[in-house]
Order: structure tokens, then C-alpha cells, then sequence
């Protein structure tokens, strides 16, 4: 009894363990040659087209609200003149890589985890692995990069389309001026702002291909299967970007100091 | 020229459940063997174990001095580049159509040229009469031609070893036995070794030169044909020849009660052994041996009947 217990407690480690294990396997097959070019491509494209409409929409509206929340807040202290770079530095450093997450996670993530569960279910990895193929480098490392790729070129969408959105409602629904909010664009934001929006964001690619492949791979039990992969690697994959987010802003605080003056 | 599979003391289990264990054999090199079992003993775990898919607990499965049990990942994909398999529902890549799909392999593994491919991928889509279906999806053919398609695949990188997982699963009777022949026929021409997992008492009776039974967790026997065509042992009795008496109860293994109202029935005679199924070309396959060899050797009458060209393909009931 004892043990039984203690195999349900420590089963989440288990699977800690395995999914870390299969993180290296990637690690590992990324080098393997011959680089799956043509897999690649299309499954840049296939990620990128799922999931750039959905993020420039999510992209308006959290613009937008920051700017309504950031504009409010600011006019309270009198200090209207910072507004626009406000509403820069919450879109670049934090909503850009929390919205590219959400989006990678659940349109990207989920497609890759239903397409490798259903190939997983049909026995085709299987004969993949039986036809001297090995899937990790043939089908994961291709949709790895290809996550990371997009996601990158995602969070570049949303800061565009975010501080955009941000400008309009400043300007139009709450009285600022254009030209306070285009120059105060550079006071407080500085460049590694975008540079560590950019790691995250390809951090978070990295996270959920791996974690959505994982997931994939090891369905099990029919049809049904395939839907608790796909359900399971969106919400392990939430759970984790947000946990990585935490830290990595943490870490940038540390390295490179606040902008003053 | 085929390769032998030597297989010793092989244990596989699924948690604390054992599947089967101790399990000694040889599949002999260019020879075709079926493995027999009732639904749930692990056959086609025994494939896929066999093939490096799941690893055993405990044992060694030596294929050219290399233990499959035991090897590197790396060695274990080189190694499967002997092996070609064909899968219970074909296994086909649902996103390339038929033509790739059994071009797959030769694109990976070879670099010949495009129109090498495809004289290959049109040589083996015509042997499983395939011939004008190799722009269709898996998705828009039926189940039997999926086999086909898969068993295509399969032979594609001309393996030596074959394995079929069920390959008469789900298959009317006449294309199982039209599947049936080009089993016999591909072995005649390829000389492979063949290994079939099956629950079809029709094609374990005609179809291999040898036949093993995986029943109750253990390799219940594993021999030529006539061995266990002529057998006396309770459980092969009662599987190859599809009888209600014997061992082998609805469930698993029938229980002290239901085996001693059975003790004083009267077991039907054993069915003769049918003639084994020749290639069609009528020249006769390097590892086939004469009908009713083995009993002359061993000793053993063969039950009445037996042999008999026009004999019909029945099984006692």
C-alpha cells in the first residue's frame, strides 16, 4: 500500500523526468544530418498560418487595454508626457511574449499534438521507427525549430500591432496627444527590451513544440487519446510558459538595470 | 537469402502483469513461420519486441550476432533496415498519397534517382495488383488494400525478414487466401524469412513450414507444420483444429470445474493435415519440404486422409 502511494506520488516526477529526457533526444537530433529542410518549411508555414490572424487579433485588444489601464493610472499621478512609453514597455516586454504563449501553446501547440497523436494511434510512427526512421529527428526537430521560428516572428506582430492598437485608443478615446506618445517612446524603454522579448518568445516555442511533440508521441488508447494529449500538452504547456516567463523576467532585471534618466 | 532470428528466454511484462515468458526459438533463415495464440496472449507484443519496438525484460533476440534486446538505438535503426513489416491496418502516412508512401523508404534510405524509384515503387504496386490506385489517399481506399499497400511498402528495400502482424485480419475469405498465396509466391521469389502472426487456423494449416502457439503466458510449442498438424498435446489439439474440448476456456484457461465434465468426453479424431500451399508458378520453394517428410522421419502416422490433394480445407469441428 505504502508503495503504492508513493508510485502516485511520485509519478508526476516520472513524467518530469521523460519529458526532460525527450527535451535531450531533440537536443540530440537537431544535429543529426540530414536536416529535414523540406518538413521544416512546411511546418513553418503550417504553424504561422494557423496561428498569425488569431494573434494580431489577440494583439489589438491588449494593446488597447494596457493603454486604457496604463493611461488612467498615469493621468492620476500627472505624469500624461510618459504614456506612450508606458504603453511600450508593458506591450514588448510582457504582453508580446505572454500573448505569443498563448497563442503558440494553443494553435500551434495543439495541431502539432493531435497531428502526432493521430500518427502515433495509427501505428505510422511505428512503422517509421520500423522503416530505419528515426521520428524524433524526421518529424520533431523540423516542427521544434519551426515553433521557435514563428514564434519569434510572433512576437514581433504583437509588439507592432499592440503598441498600434495602444497609439489609437490613446489618441482617439482618451484625448492624448500623438506627438507626447511617439517621443516618449525611447525614455524609459530601451533596445534589450526587445531582445529579451525575442529570447522568451523563442523559449516559449522551444517549450511548447517539445511539450506538445511529447505529448503526442507517447498518446495512447484510441481516438480518445489523442483528444487528452492534445488537452493535457495545451494546459502542461500554459502552466510552464507562464512559470518560465516569471523567471526569465526575473533574471532580465538582474542583468540589465532600468533605463533612468 | 533470408536470416535467421534467434530468439532465447525472451520474458516481456506490462507492469506486474507478465504477457509471456521464457520464450526459446529460431525462426530458421528463409523459411516462413506462423505464430499462433488465443486474442490476448501477446502476439503481436511478440512482433513488436521483435522488431525493437518495446524492449524485453529479459532475454536476447539475436539477429546477424546482433542482440536486439540490447543494442544502441543507432544499431537498432541499421538493423531495421533488414527488417520490411507489414502492420495490422497497413500503417500507411495518411498525408502522402499511395505512391509515396511505398517510396518513402527508398527516398530516406537510397539515393537512387527518380526514375529508379519509381520503376522499383511500380514493380512492387503491380505484385500486390495495385496497379492504378497510386494517387489515392489511405484515407479513400479500403482496409484490404491498405494491407496490400502496407505489404508494398514493406518489400520495398527487398528485406530479409518479413513480418506480417495479422495479415488476415479483417479480409474476406477469398482475398485472404488470394493474400495466402503471394505470401507463398513473394517467399518462392525473395527467399526471405517469414514470420506471421495470425488467429487464422486456415492459413496456420496451409500456409507455413513451421508453426509456434504462444497460450498461457508461455510458448506452448514451436515446430514444423506436421509436428503440430499430428499433435496429441491438449492446447494444440484444441487451437489448430478450433475445437470447444480442450484447455482453452472463454475467458483465459478454463477452471478445475469445466475441465472434469469435459474428462470423459470423447475428443473428435484429429482432422487430416492439409497439403501445404505450393507457389503458383509450381516450382517448388527452397525451404519447402516433401508432404508427410516429417512424419516418415519422426515416426508418426499422419491422421487418415492427410495429404490428400483433393482433400477439402475444413477444419474439424
Amino acid at each position: 500500500m505504502a508503495t503504492l502511494t508513493s508510485s502516485r506520488a511520485l509519478a508526476p516526477i516520472g513524467t518530469a523526468g521523460k519529458l526532460f529526457a525527450f527535451g535531450l533526444d531533440v537536443g540530440r537530433g537537431l544535429f543529426r544530418r540530414p536536416f529535414q529542410m523540406r518538413e521544416f518549411i512546411q511546418q513553418a508555414w503550417f504553424i504561422a498560418s494557423v496561428t498569425i490572424i488569431p494573434t494580431a487579433l489577440v494583439a489589438i485588444p491588449f494593446g488597447a487595454v494596457i493603454a486604457l489601464q496604463v493611461g488612467g493610472l498615469i493621468k492620476q499621478f500627472g505624469a500624461q508626457s510618459f504614456t506612450g512609453s508606458a504603453a511600450v514597455l508593458a506591450v514588448v516586454r510582457e504582453a508580446g511574449p505572454i500573448a505569443t504563449s498563448l497563442l503558440i501553446a494553443g494553435a500551434g501547440g495543439s495541431a502539432i499534438a493531435a497531428d502526432l497523436g493521430a500518427r502515433k494511434i495509427r501505428e505510422e510512427l511505428d512503422a517509421m521507427m520500423v522503416l530505419g526512421i528515426d521520428p524524433i529527428q524526421r518529424l520533431v526537430v523540423p516542427r521544434v525549430l519551426a515553433c521557435m521560428l514563428v514564434a519569434v516572428f510572433l512576437n514581433g506582430l504583437v509588439s507592432v500591432v499592440g503598441v498600434a492598437g495602444g497609439y489609437v485608443f490613446n489618441v482617439v478615446l482618451q484625448d492624448g496627444t500623438p506627438g507626447a506618445y511617439l517621443a516618449s517612446f525611447t525614455a524609459l524603454a530601451q533596445l534589450p527590451d526587445l531582445w529579451q522579448g525575442m529570447a522568451k518568445a523563442l523559449v516559449f516555442g522551444l517549450i511548447a513544440a517539445i511539450v506538445a511533440s511529447y505529448k503526442g508521441m507517447n498518446a495512447n488508447g484510441g481516438p480518445k487519446g489523442v483528444g487528452d494529449a492534445v488537452n493535457e500538452s495545451v494546459v502542461i504547456t500554459f502552466m510552464l510558459l507562464f512559470v518560465v516567463n516569471f523567471v526569465m523576467s526575473a533574471i532580465y532585471f538582474q542583468l540589465v538595470p532600468p533605463k533612468t534618466g | 537469402m533470408g536470416v535467421e532470428i534467434k530468439v532465447e528466454d525472451l520474458s516481456k511484462s506490462f507492469g506486474k502483469q507478465l504477457i509471456w515468458g521464457d520464450v526459446t526459438l529460431t525462426v530458421p533463415a528463409g523459411e516462413i513461420c506462423v505464430m499462433l495464440g488465443p486474442s490476448g496472449t501477446g502476439k503481436s507484443v511478440f512482433l513488436k519486441t521483435l522488431i525493437g519496438l518495446l524492449k524485453p525484460d529479459k532475454g536476447s533476440i539475436v539477429i546477424e550476432g546482433t542482440d536486439i534486446a540490447s543494442c544502441s538505438e543507432r544499431d537498432l535503426y541499421e538493423i531495421r533496415k533488414l527488417f520490411g513489416v507489414l502492420f495490422q491496418d497497413g500503417a500507411m502516412f495518411g498525408s502522402m498519397n499511395l505512391y509515396d508512401n511505398v517510396a518513402f523508404p527508398l527516398r530516406e534510405h537510397t539515393k537512387k534517382s527518380e526514375s529508379e524509384v519509381r520503376d522499383i515503387v511500380m514493380e512492387k504496386m503491380d505484385l500486390v495488383g495495385l496497379i492504378g490506385a497510386e494517387d489515392k489517399l489511405p484515407g479513400e481506399i479500403s482496409g484490404g488494400m491498405r494491407k496490400r499497400a502496407g505489404l508494398a511498402r514493406a518489400l520495398v528495400l527487398d528485406p530479409e525478414i518479413v513480418l506480417f502482424d495479422e495479415p488476415d485480419s479483417g479480409l474476406d475469405p477469398v482475398r485472404t487466401s488470394f493474400l495466402n498465396q503471394l505470401i507463398v509466391d513473394l517467399n518462392a521469389q525473395i527467399d526471405a524469412t517469414f514470420l506471421i502472426v495470425t488467429h487464422d487456423i486456415n492459413t496456420a494449416r496451409t500456409v507455413p513450414d513451421n508453426i509456434g502457439l504462444l497460450y498461457h503466458r508461455h510458448l506452448a510449442m514451436f515446430g514444423p507444420r506436421e509436428m503440430l498438424l499430428s499433435s496429441e498435446e491438449p492446447v494444440v489439439r484444441q487451437f489448430l483444429n478450433a475445437q470447444r474440448v480442450g484447455p482453452i476456456g472463454m475467458s483465459e484457461e478454463k477452471d478445475a470445474d469445466e475441465l472434469a465434465a469435459e474428462a470423459d468426453q470423447e475428443l473428435p479424431p484429429l482432422p487430416p493435415i492439409p497439403m501445404q500451399l505450393e507457389p503458383s508458378n509450381g516450382i517448388p520453394r527452397r525451404s519447402q519440404r516433401e508432404p508427410g517428410e516429417w512424419c516418415r522421419e519422426n515416426g508418426i502416422t499422419p491422421p487418415p486422409g492427410s495429404f490428400d490433394q483433393n482433400m477439402t480445407m475444413t477444419t474439424g469441428a
